[in-house]
Order: structure tokens, then sequence, then C-alpha cells
């Protein structure tokens, strides 16, 4: 069961702003999830490894060169919509 | 010629070649489709009629000018909006990215072009690959172009439906836990889901890295090898693309299913399975029986536990892909804000939709201190143990075939308000995609009212090879 204020909690880690009809709803329907999830718990995983990726890669290496990048910094610097200054973004005003 | 937009990628290439019709009149039979229905069906968010009237111009001219052009050039093709595509706005259908237009193309985007390319639009999708029926996208629901009334699936419903209607002749999506095969099988088209790895999924935005692949829907079983072919491979802007050779699927297509082993799962003809459903796998199984497989009963016991697994580990990493979406560097900025942490809260709150905040929520929480084990890490240990179910019975059959979906396409707004419901109807597409494994949606008859009913051919890692040969002998 997830309280309301757990919900409000998690909300604050994942920095997101929620309403309080988000915040009733989400309460219900992640309890409701998460009960369904308890099914794991019937699994003896007590000899069992992790499995945190399939295809069995391992410290995949390259050469320490400097390659051309797909799109320049101004391009990049574009896709935000915030004002660019001094070829970064400003995202809020200056301190003084 | 009349219904260009009708033909798969082989007939097209042959009447390309053979000077029956050109690659500008082929775009502009799609467009046309688009243009006609794409009103009632919603499966483009947008159309890039410059573009594609543009790369089909060039290669009519190359192909006058006796250039030898790659297998693939010139034919139209619908790509999800997920896909970076340089120049052109990629919206993930999530409120924070609806201007967004990428500086780069995704390696795949980018090998297409490399190959001709004629791309007539962006597809619709579930915000962030979120979902099951394209319901979650901003741009609206996606509906099917057998039953208006129904959802095209998701989250590739865009790409799935845009072919179903002739709107292009081949399309891109991504499949996750289910988000290229199910609505495949919703729509009646191929849909092929890779080995985790296969493709890269470079430029392409994540959702949950150890699961994401990349794949496509066809028209037939000589399409989806002659795809592949192009798109598979390493590359070096994905560390997760292994060094394999990609074989010639084509070869495949034609091989013949004699003594093959094939296995049907029970777990996927049980409990909450439609009977009709399972009824038309299995007339499709035994067709293949008829031309000389052994069709072998197995068993996969951890299958009740994927979904699970699936939705405590897919949402953990989304919820850390989707940090970065902070509306700084790309996506709607905030306003009227007094701080930093304000920004992020409010670009954030504001830009993402109902289900990524769900999962998002989802995510946060079972990877926080104290649930960690009690979620994260279980769910990795259990996901170990669907692995080694595949690899046992893989010991014994070549390849595994059950229902893509326990159920044919379900009604608009059915399922939206019940995410659980939502989830278990992807009980049967995850553990395929749990274990990296590829998974081939093909159509396998229709539904008494006249749904489509997909099957799903299973091999063993970077055993697409062996996904096509089956595709090919039901097709034959």
């Amino acid at each position: 069961m997830l309280s309301e204020e757990e919900v409000k909690h998690v909300a604050k880690l994942a920095r997101i702003t929620l309403t309080d009809a988000e915040v009733k709803k989400f309460s219900t329907q992640l309890s409701g999830v998460l009960d369904y999830m308890d099914i794991l718990s019937e699994v003896d995983v007590s000899e069992t490894e992790g499995t945190n990726q399939v295809t069995g890669l391992n410290n995949v290496m390259r050469e320490d060169d400097v390659k051309a990048s797909p799109a320049s910094r101004e391009q990049l610097l574009e896709t935000s919509e915030l004002p660019v200054d001094s070829k970064q973004v400003r995202v809020l005003p200056a301190i003084k | 010629m009349d219904n260009l937009n009708k033909l798969t990628i082989s007939e097209a290439h042959s009447g390309l070649r053979e000077k029956k019709f050109s690659s500008e009149e082929l775009a502009k039979a799609c467009l046309n489709e688009i243009k006609v229905k794409n009103g009632d069906l919603n499966a483009f968010v947008s159309v890039t009629e410059e573009e594609a009237i543009g790369a089909a111009g060039n290669f009519d001219k190359k192909l006058a000018a006796g250039e030898d052009l790659p297998y693939l050039a010139g034919i139209p093709v619908g790509v999800k909006d997920i896909f970076n595509t340089k120049g052109i706005k990629t919206t993930c259908c999530s409120p924070i990215l609806k201007d967004f237009v990428p500086p780069y193309d995704a390696t795949v985007v980018a090998k297409l072009k490399e190959n001709g390319m004629v791309m007539v639009g962006k597809t619709n999708m579930d915000e962030f690959a979120c979902g099951a029926s394209t319901e979650h996208s901003c741009f609206g629901v996606t509906k099917n172009p057998c039953d208006l009334e129904r959802v095209a699936g998701g989250s590739s419903g865009g790409s799935a439906a845009a072919l179903a209607a002739d709107m292009c002749l081949y399309s891109l999506g991504t499949d996750t836990g289910g988000s290229i095969r199910q609505p495949a099988s919703f729509c009646g088209v191929y849909g092929m889901k890779v080995t985790y790895g296969r493709v890269s999924r470079s430029g392409v935005t994540a959702m949950a890295s150890s699961w994401d692949t990349i794949g496509h829907f066809a028209k037939s079983p000589e399409d989806v090898a002659s795809i592949l072919e192009v798109i598979a491979g390493k590359d070096p802007m994905d560390s997760t693309t292994p060094d394999v050779a990609v074989p010639k699927y084509l070869d495949f297509v034609g091989k013949g299913v004699k003594g093959m082993k094939i296995g049907l799962p029970k777990e996927y003809f049980g409990e909450g399975v439609e009977k009709e459903t399972e009824d038309k796998v299995k007339e499709s199984v035994a067709k293949l029986e008829g031309m000389g497989a052994e069709i072998v009963e197995v068993s996969l016991p951890m299958t009740k536990y994927a979904v699970a697994v699936y939705y405590i580990t897919m949402p953990a990493e989304l919820s850390a892909n989707l940090e970065r979406f902070d509306g700084i560097r790309y996506g709607k900025k905030a306003d009227g804000v007094d701080d930093l942490v304000d920004f992020y809260f409010k670009a954030r709150g504001d830009g993402f939709g109902d289900e990524i905040k769900r999962r998002i929520m989802m995510g946060t929480y079972v990877l926080s201190a104290g649930y960690y084990d009690a979620y994260y890490k279980r769910a990795q240990k259990v996901r170990t143990l669907i692995i080694e179910d595949f690899n046992k019975v893989f010991e014994k059959v070549d390849v595994l075939i059950g229902p893509v979906s326990p159920f044919p396409a379900f009604k608009v707004g059915e399922l939206v308000d019940n995410p659980l419901a939502m989830y278990t109807a992807d009980a049967l597409t995850i553990p395929a995609s749990a274990a990296g494994l590829p998974s081939l949606a093909c159509p396998s008859g229709k539904s008494s009212d006249g749904l489509p009913i997909g099957l799903q051919v299973i091999a063993p890692q970077f055993e697409e090879g062996r996904c096509i040969n089956v595709a090919g002998a039901l097709a034959s």
C-alpha cells in the first residue's frame, strides 16, 4: 500500500509536481500494481545471480581517439528553449 | 498503375527496376493514402511530403542514369516518432518534446538514408513508448484500420496501422516488452522484434535500456528479411551491439521447415488466452506440422512472473533514463519559477503525461532506499530464471510458437483507466524480451469479428533467420 504521503515523497525524489487529484489516483493505482508485484516473493532466488544485461558483453573498449560528434555544440544548444549566453544556456538570471 | 501503395517491398523493388512506375509515383500513392485515411486513423503525427518527393525524385534520376541502387532505395517508409530524424520534429508523442528538432539522425535512420530512404512521415506512439494502445500519445489514439472503434496496439501503434492501411510499404518501431509484436498482431502485419543489440539503439530515445530493441513492420517474410539485412549490425555508437555477423536473412525465407523442432510452451496456451486466439495459432502450427515440422509441447514455468519482473525493472530504468528531460537541454522550459529545483518540478510536472508520471513514480519507488533489494534486485534475479527457462527448452527445440497477445485488439478506452489490466496484456510478449530473444509476429488468421490474430516465432539469440524461416513457410 502506498499512502498519499509516500506518493508525495516519491514525486519529490523524482522532481515531478503532482496535483492533489494525481496524488490520490496514483496512491490507489500504484498500490494495486505493487500488490501484484508480491507474486515474486513466491520464487526462491537464494541461489540466483541477478541479470543486468543479456548478451554477455563485458567491458566494451575502443581506441581513445577523438571522433567528430554527430552534432556541433551550436546545434546542440539550439535544441534548448533557453537563451544562450557564453556558449551555455541560461536557466535563471544571475544571482546578484 | 493503381494501388502502388499496396505493394510489398519486393514487388516495388522489381516494379521500379522494370520501369513500371517511378519512386515519385510510389511516394505520391502513399502520401495520397495518408491524406485520405489519416484523419480517421491518426497513424502519422507528421507527414514529410516535401522530403519524400525530393528523395524519391533523387532515386528516379539515379536509376535513369543507370546507377546500381540499394535494395530498399526509393521505397516509402513510416518512422516511429522516437527515432531522431535530423531537422525533422521528433516528439516521442510527449508534451515535453512537442517542438524538439534533433540535430542528428539515429543510426538506423542514417543507414536507411544511405540506402535511399524515402520517409513519408513520423508515426504515432504511446508517450516515450510507454503503453500498449497509443492511448498515451499527446496527439491522441491511433485507430485500428480493421475496426475504427478499436486500438491499433502499442506502443508502436502508428507504425503498425500506417502499414496495415497501406500508407507506406514498411515502417520502423521499437519493442521493449512487446511494442512491435502486439500492434503487428492487432493490425495483421509482420512485426520483427530482434535480439537485444542486433540493431543499434543510438539516436532512439531510451526507455528501458536493458530491454529496448529496434525493429520493423512489413507485409511479407521477404520484406522482414530485406529490411533486417540493412539495419542489423554492430554500431560504434552503441556499445551494446555485439560484433555478430549479419547473415543473408533473405536466404531463410524459402528454406522450409522439414525436420525443424517447434516447441509450444503450454503456458502460452493456458488461462487468460482466448479460445479463438488459441485455435487460430494452432491452425498455423498444424500447417507447419503438415510441412514436416516436429511439434513438441514444452514448459516455461517462469512465464507467470515475467510481467512483474518487467513492471519493476522497466520503470526503474525508465525513471533513470527520463531524468535527462529537465526542460534545460531540450524540451519545454518552465516559466515563472524562482529557482532551479522549481524549474525541474515544473518542467517535468507539465511536460510528462499520466502514464509517464506513473512509471517514473514506480521506478523511483522501487529504486529508493529500503525497497531496492525487495523489488529491483529480486526482479533481476527472477529475470535470470526466465532466461534459464528458455535456455533449457532451446536444448530441445529450434523455435517456440505462441500467440502474441491473449486476445485481439481491444476497444479504445476499454483498459485505459486500469493500468494493471493493460500491463498484464503484455504477458506473452515480455518473456522473450526479458531474455533478449528475437521474436517475429506473423498474421495467423482472423477472429469471428474479423479482427487479426497473430502468432510469434521465438528463437535463440541472433537466430532471427529461424523466425524468418518459419514465417516464410507459413506464408507459402
